[in-house]
């Protein structure tokens, strides 16, 4: 029995646990092992918790023995090392954090706890989220578990890759501009950002604030749907969390999607978009129609120009943002003569390459003079991809769309190359610029055996659209299923 | 609008990064490559188009101004580099 845990949804695994077939430790421990033995192939743990998991695990027993089990009791996660976890190390994948035990956890993670999860350990990103590929983490980059010679994507890639090869059961990650959909994607799995404000940010490590967004990677869409309603809804220590009520997120899974209205933007199959992507997601939206749904092509005229502005917002909001590591408070601190080389020094050798590239750029986007060409009119080219979405969801539910232009690209193909690497994101960033929820789905395999994704973009709040769509296709279609050669 | 490598020296200094000399001629070229990029947003005209910062609607979020437990000294010194009698030591700075 021990042997398939580790291949199970969260659903299943619940329903074994609760009927008394196999308890919460074993199944922790059973995870524990597996990582001990084969993470050394991916690198997808910065840190694992043994003796935290441990004792989680006993909790999680002893509320099954209660008679007082949620959905996630007894469950083995990992979270992105962005989101902090009280006494856990959390080190956003940088060198200026390697030793941050911090005193107190997000609130998603208090959310899990208080739900009897088990936490795993913290999972590899690109640092501060910053990347597509991992490959920015000062801890090595992950390996995509279809073929290791292949990035995983990221920037939430230790959470993809730990997924698509079991080594946790489901994980939690962050997307800016697609930093859990492209992942999800290019590792097979499923990956939901959900809309800004629906999910506190409290505790989670800033890196571009009007665009950061906390969502699952799990292994099935239902699977989503559990986590996300675990960690939906408002919280006063967030103030930018939306004072809306979270509706139940599996009610309409299941539902038959005929005559749903699902739009399908011309802008995002053009050039650059490789042949393989464009064909998988081309059967997907037949599969789509032959469940129902009709299809309708629309416009997002705008989406030429998102990398660009996304390239303004993001960093003028990380230089802000990434101020506070100053060598003062916590981090490493480096020596210096004076206060300011303390600070120079410091994040010189705390950062590397990419966010000091980000914070240049942020930097100089804000400085003096430069604030009307650069930040104000990335601002209002938001405004218009905006109603660019409005305009859409006027005419249907749902978008559909390819989520990454490429399936996953080899380690080192795009690291010196940080214009291109911005580009692998160009499906996903309109997503977090307009606010709305998308998600990514298994759609199909390139002819090396690399996944691809479809992605469903929905209006602000429209998750259970995006998760009853999801999960008629997951049905119809079995690249779910497949497991990758680990 | 190219950057010159005088302005990345003051940018850097700006941010509060020291920058090894190999990385002022990359960071020089890399940046000038995306700001060549992002200059796309000059074809488009936004006039009278109102800047998006913030896209649910939520303002001035006010609570009550009640006493509440926070993080005690001891936790929130706990991560620092160099404390002394319950307060973060830096260098000297007068």
């Amino acid at each position: 029995m021990r042997e398939g845990f580790h291949s199970l949804s969260i659903s299943r695994l619940a329903a074994r646990l609760a009927r008394g077939e196999v308890s919460a430790v074993e199944v922790t421990e059973a995870m524990l092992t597996r990582i001990k033995e084969r993470d050394g192939e991916l690198n997808t743990y910065i840190t694992v918790d043994e003796a935290g998991a441990r004792a989680m695990a006993q909790e999680a027993e002893a509320m099954l023995a209660r008679g007082e089990a949620t959905p996630l009791t007894g469950i083995p996660l990992a979270l992105k090392d962005v989101m902090v976890t009280r006494g856990l190390r959390t080190t956003c994948g940088s060198r200026i954090l390697a030793n941050f035990i911090p005193p107190y956890d997000a609130a998603v993670c208090a959310r899990l706890r208080q739900a009897g999860a088990v936490f795993l350990g913290k999972v590899n990103m690109d640092e501060f989220a910053m990347g597509s590929s991992t490959e920015n983490s000062a801890f090595g980059p992950s390996r995509n578990p279809w073929n290791r010679d292949y990035i995983p994507g990221g920037s939430s890639g230790g959470s993809a890759a730990a997924v698509a090869a079991d080594l946790c059961i489901a994980s939690l990650g962050s997307d800016t501009g697609g930093s859990i959909r492209q992942p999800a994607s290019l590792c097979g799995v499923v990956g939901l950002k959900p809309t800004y404000g629906r999910v506190s940010r409290y505790g989670l490590v800033a890196y571009a604030s009007s665009l950061d967004q906390i969502g699952p990677l799990t292994k099935e869409v239902r699977d989503a749907a559990i986590l996300l309603q675990a960690i939906a809804g408002h919280d006063p220590k967030d103030s930018t969390s939306a004072p809306v009520p979270a509706p139940d997120y599996q009610e309409r899974l299941g539902r038959e999607i005929k005559g749903m209205k699902i739009g399908v933007p011309r802008e995002f199959f053009g050039a650059g978009l490789d042949p393989e992507v464009a064909a998988a997601v081309k059967e997907a939206l037949q599969t789509l129609t032959g469940l129902g749904a009709e299809l309708i092509e629309v416009s997002l005229p705008h989406t030429e120009y998102a990398v660009a502005t996304y390239y303004v917002l993001a960093v003028a909001e990380a230089s802000s943002n990434l101020a506070r590591y100053d060598g003062v408070k916590y981090g490493l601190r480096a020596d210096g003569k004076n206060l300011l080389e303390v600070y120079a020094q410091t994040r010189a050798q705390g950062f590397g390459a990419e966010v000091r590239r980000r914070i240049m750029l942020g930097t100089y986007a804000l400085s003096a003079g430069y604030y009307e060409a650069y930040y104000k009119k990335a601002s209002q080219v938001r405004a218009l991809i905006r109603r660019d979405f409005e305009a859409a969801f006027r005419q249907c539910r749902v978008l559909a769309t390819p989520v990454a232009p490429t399936p996953a690209f080899r380690l080192g193909e795009k690291v010196d190359d940080p214009l291109t690497m911005y580009l692998s994101d160009i499906f996903t960033i309109s997503a977090n610029l307009g606010g709305i929820p998308g998600i990514s789905v298994p759609c199909g395999f390139s002819s090396r055996g690399l996944p691809i994704g479809l992605q469903l973009m929905g209006p602000v709040f429209g998750e259970a659209d995006l998760l009853q769509a999801a999960y008629a296709f997951e049905q119809a279609t079995d690249f779910h299923r497949r497991k990758p050669p680990f | 609008m190219a950057l010159t490598r005088d302005e990345v020296l003051h940018v850097a200094n700006l941010a509060r990064l020291s920058l090894a000399p190999e990385e002022i001629e990359l960071f020089t070229r890399q940046l000038n490559d995306i700001l060549a990029y992002v200059s796309k947003l000059q074809e488009l005209d936004t006039a009278g188009v109102e800047p998006l910062a913030h896209v649910i609607p939520v303002f001035n979020v006010f609570r009550e101004d009640a006493v509440r437990e926070g993080l005690d000294r001891d936790a929130a010194l706990s991560n620092a580099p160099a404390r002394e009698e319950g307060a973060f030591v830096v260098p000297r700075i007068i």
